[in-house]
């Protein structure tokens, strides 16, 4: 499988979340990932796009958010990184229903973390997070016969 | 994100049409946060048929309407989910506290006479 590396820097606006997702599901189809691989993946980019802006920006659309992709033979890396508030308690932030607004679920992570096979979270107060994910792709078996 | 209204009594019938993610989230709870306010609508019917993407923003407006609606004794209920939509909303525990429907007619049905 070739190696391949994208990176998209962009505003922190609710718009770019969907934008993010067509890149995720690009990328999944040239991997030959299944359909149901490729919704995972987006929902996993989506939730931490979307912490990024709503958590680590606050809403506040002047920012900026860095998504790079990564791709070796057997994984796709993806790291989300934002330079904003940064998280008080990762351990707590990470825990299902856990949400500092009442509207939302608290099931950001709980994707992430169900729909990838990595996740690691590293996050410095006032400095920013990085979200990084490893989905690990299935090396196409040798037929020999 | 695309909405098709329909009020009959005190029930809104809302047809949603896209992704229902932290962009699109704000128009739905708009919507639906009118018509209980205006109207006093105390039933919400989602059709999310044509919904292609949901993530835990889209689940967040869902369970923000049911919250706001029980102590009104009002009720949520959605209908025909796509299966990979679906998915998502049952890993969340969504089903466990609120109705789905095969389609309209069942969700109408279901609260009415009896």
């Amino acid at each position: 499988m070739k190696t391949n590396q994208l990176n998209l820097t962009f505003s922190s606006i609710p718009e770019n979340v969907s934008i993010t997702r067509l890149l995720i599901a690009s990328v999944g189809a040239q991997l030959d990932l299944p359909l149901n691989d490729i919704e995972e993946l987006k929902v996993a980019v989506s939730e931490a796009v979307s912490n990024a802006i709503i958590h680590g920006y606050k809403n506040n659309p002047s920012h900026i958010v860095y998504l790079d992709l990564n791709i070796t033979g057997d994984s796709l890396k993806i790291v989300v990184k934002d330079e904003g508030c940064g998280i008080t308690d990762i351990d707590q932030a990470m825990q299902p229903a856990f949400s500092t607004d009442p509207e939302r679920m608290g099931l950001g992570f709980v994707f992430m973390q169900s729909f990838m096979d990595e996740l690691q979270v590293d996050s410095t107060l006032e400095v920013g997070t990085t979200v990084t994910m490893i989905k690990h792709l299935k090396q196409t078996p040798i037929v020999s016969h | 994100m695309k909405l098709g209204k329909k009020i009959e009594r005190l029930t809104l019938l809302l047809r949603l049409d896209g992704e229902l993610d932290m962009n699109t989230a704000s128009i739905v709870r708009q919507a639906i946060d009118v018509e209980i306010e205006k109207r006093g609508i105390r039933t919400v019917i989602l059709n999310l048929q044509d919904v292609r993407f949901v993530d835990s923003s889209g689940l967040g407006v869902i369970i923000g309407r049911y919250k706001k609606l029980l102590p009104l004794g009002g009720n949520i209920k959605i209908t025909n989910v796509p299966p990979h939509i679906y998915k998502i909303m049952e890993l969340s525990g969504l089903p466990k506290i609120i109705s789905f429907y095969v389609d309209e007619a069942h969700a109408y049905e279901e609260g009415r006479g009896a």
